[in-house]
């Protein structure tokens, strides 16, 4: 099985530095696309490749590169979207911390292929070892003549910079990460234009996860049906997943694109712990709908995990156990979103808050039938086509489907007028 | 009144940067560096310095997280209350840090020396529940440890 993203990373998790990245092959592709490629060649490989974001939203990377115009001239740029802030997601930081020489020829690939003029890697705060290791990789790659002016020797030239964020969720959506790279508030700004056209500093620009720009080394290298062949699925290449919750072994693993749930719960992450039994997971983060023990066989890609009435999302799942209230857990996430909504649009600051307080209500035992239908029409009028961008939308994924899947629980709090869960006493 | 040091990393990326306001952030992250908080009267310096209003800057330092606007501790304590965490019992953890430090959130120890901050996902929900003091990231935590990682710090 290969594991292109992962293969070369220590089991300690260490970086590896510069040498050691070219040893194993770093910075061929680099080479060869400079050598042999045009940059509209190097997007076609892509898009040939049918990459598909790995942020969460799933959008073909060619695809979104191609519209960035290109017989304009002036500055360009590229942003590595390494905020990685979705609760329960901890993939980019293996990748970051493991492996930061692989992300920077992925994006100086991505930046020729746009001709960009700039590149910025937006880290995440909390990421201090990240952090460290990306500023030592990026000084090592302007020493080995892969940045700066004339990269290696060729007619294509690249700066690139790190910023790290201050801490905001809204950072993760594209035009909100631009707002704070610029210095601001991070709002989400209208669409169109689109940040391919009109993006950082009104410039062309584009934002990929750290995880999609891993990537682009290794389809320069291999090509689109040696990508493709990766996956148990039509949705290519290999997949970070990871579990967390009450299991044997929570981690991370890059495996072929397309696992059901089953083998990844049950071969990977060990199985539930002993006295705990599995009532759910949200498969791709907390802005994703829960799926069941009834999904068990669903394949974990773009496709499959949407027939099953979730998203890939992230791909790192977080597992709900019998011991752990899902009025809770719920409430937990609509805490966070609630706390994270930028206030910009009506419905997500004036709903989120209130659903959080409804969740609250229910979990101490004030709870009413009426309230389950306010949490009903919430789930609604938060959802896509009301709010200015995705967060509202994604933090009614887990509370419509908690309302479905765990209907009983709510009722019971109501009934029982008290939460009849032993909190945290596991 | 800034010192001689922020202002000259402040100028710094100023040079990096196509417009003054586009260093906002940064400004912020240096003088919270040296002071390690942000008073009303840094965000008028600031202000100035970048050509900006006092609301305007306040309004971005106001909106992240990591840019405290009130005099913290010596160190820092976030702790992770999201939902991996969650499920692996943060509360505990949460208890006996309030209970050791006997101070809640958002509260400063009166010795000065830690300030307990709640926190969204820290991104290592493989090792929950999860803390960072200053730079320093803990895992896997349990409550009986707590003391012993507190005491490293002065």
């Amino acid at each position: 099985m290969e594991r292109p993203l992962t293969q070369h990373i220590p089991a300690s998790g260490a970086a590896l530095h510069i040498k050691e990245y070219e040893a194993v092959g770093g910075y061929t592709a680099l080479r060869k696309v400079l050598q042999e490629f045009t940059p509209a060649e190097v997007t076609a490989r892509v898009k040939d490749a049918d990459l598909k974001g790995r942020g969460g939203a799933g959008f073909s990377t060619g695809m979104k590169w191609s519209f960035v115009p290109m017989n304009v001239s002036g500055p360009k740029y590229l942003v590595a979207n390494a905020d990685e802030m979705e609760p329960g997601t901890f993939k980019d930081r293996w990748l970051l911390e493991g492996n930061p020489h692989q992300l920077l020829e992925g994006m100086i690939i991505s930046a020729y292929a746009i001709q960009a003029t700039q590149a910025f890697v937006f880290l995440r705060w909390a990421y201090k070892d990240a952090a460290r290791e990306m500023n030592k990789a990026i000084a090592d790659a302007y020493a080995a003549g892969y940045l700066g002016k004339n990269i290696l020797g060729k007619n294509y030239s690249l700066e690139m910079q790190l910023h790290t964020g201050v801490g905001r969720y809204m950072c993760g959506e594209e035009t909100a990460l631009l707002n704070s790279l610029e210095g601001k508030r991070a709002i989400p700004r209208a669409k169109p234009p689109f940040p391919q056209v009109s993006g950082l500093f009104g410039k062309p620009t584009i934002v990929n996860n750290v995880e999609t720009l891993s990537f682009i080394p290794h389809i320069m290298n291999n090509g689109g049906d040696w990508f493709k062949s990766l996956s148990h699925t039509a949705d290519g290449g290999t997949k970070i997943y990871g579990v967390s919750g009450q299991v044997n072994n929570p981690g991370a693993w890059e495996l072929p694109m397309g696992v059901t749930m089953r083998e990844l719960l049950e071969e990977h992450a060990g199985g539930m712990k002993n006295g705990f039994r599995f009532r759910g997971a949200l498969p791709g983060g907390a802005s994703t709908d829960f799926l069941t023990d009834a999904h068990m066989d669903v394949k974990m890609d773009f496709a499959g995990v949407a027939a099953a009435g979730s998203r890939l999302g992230t791909g790192t799942m977080v597992v709900l156990d019998d011991h752990t209230c899902p009025v809770g857990f719920v409430h937990n996430l609509e805490h966070f979103f609630a706390q994270e909504s930028c206030g910009f649009c009506t419905p997500c600051r004036e709903g989120l808050p209130w659903t959080e307080k409804i969740l609250y209500a229910l979990e101490q035992g004030h709870g009413t039938y009426a309230d389950l239908d306010q949490l009903d029409m919430h789930t609604k009028l938060l959802g896509p086509g009301n709010t200015f961008c995705a967060l509202a939308p994604g933090a009614m994924e887990p509370l419509q489907s908690a309302l479905k899947y765990f209907r009983e629980d709510f009722e019971q709090h109501i009934k029982e007028k008290k939460c009849p869960y032993a909190h945290h006493s596991h | 009144m800034l010192s001689d040091t922020e202002i000259a990393q402040i100028t710094h990326e100023l040079q990096q940067v196509p417009v003054k306001k586009a260093a906002c952030i940064e400004a912020l992250k240096i003088v919270q560096q040296e002071r390690r908080w942000v008073s009303d009267e840094s965000i008028e310096d600031i202000a100035s310095l970048l050509d900006m209003s006092t609301a305007e800057v306040d309004s971005v330092a106001t909106f992240y997280n990591l840019i405290f606007r009130r005099p913290v501790g010596r160190h820092v304590i976030l702790l992770c209350d999201s939902i991996s965490c969650y499920v692996m019992g943060y509360t505990k953890i949460q208890n006996k840090l309030m209970e050791l430090l006997h101070i809640k959130y958002g509260q400063s120890t009166d010795d000065g020396r830690f300030t307990l901050l709640p926190n969204a996902c820290l991104g290592t929900c493989d090792h929950a529940p999860a803390l960072m003091i200053d730079n320093d990231l803990y895992r896997d935590l349990k409550e009986e440890e707590l003391e012993k990682i507190l005491k490293k710090y002065e």
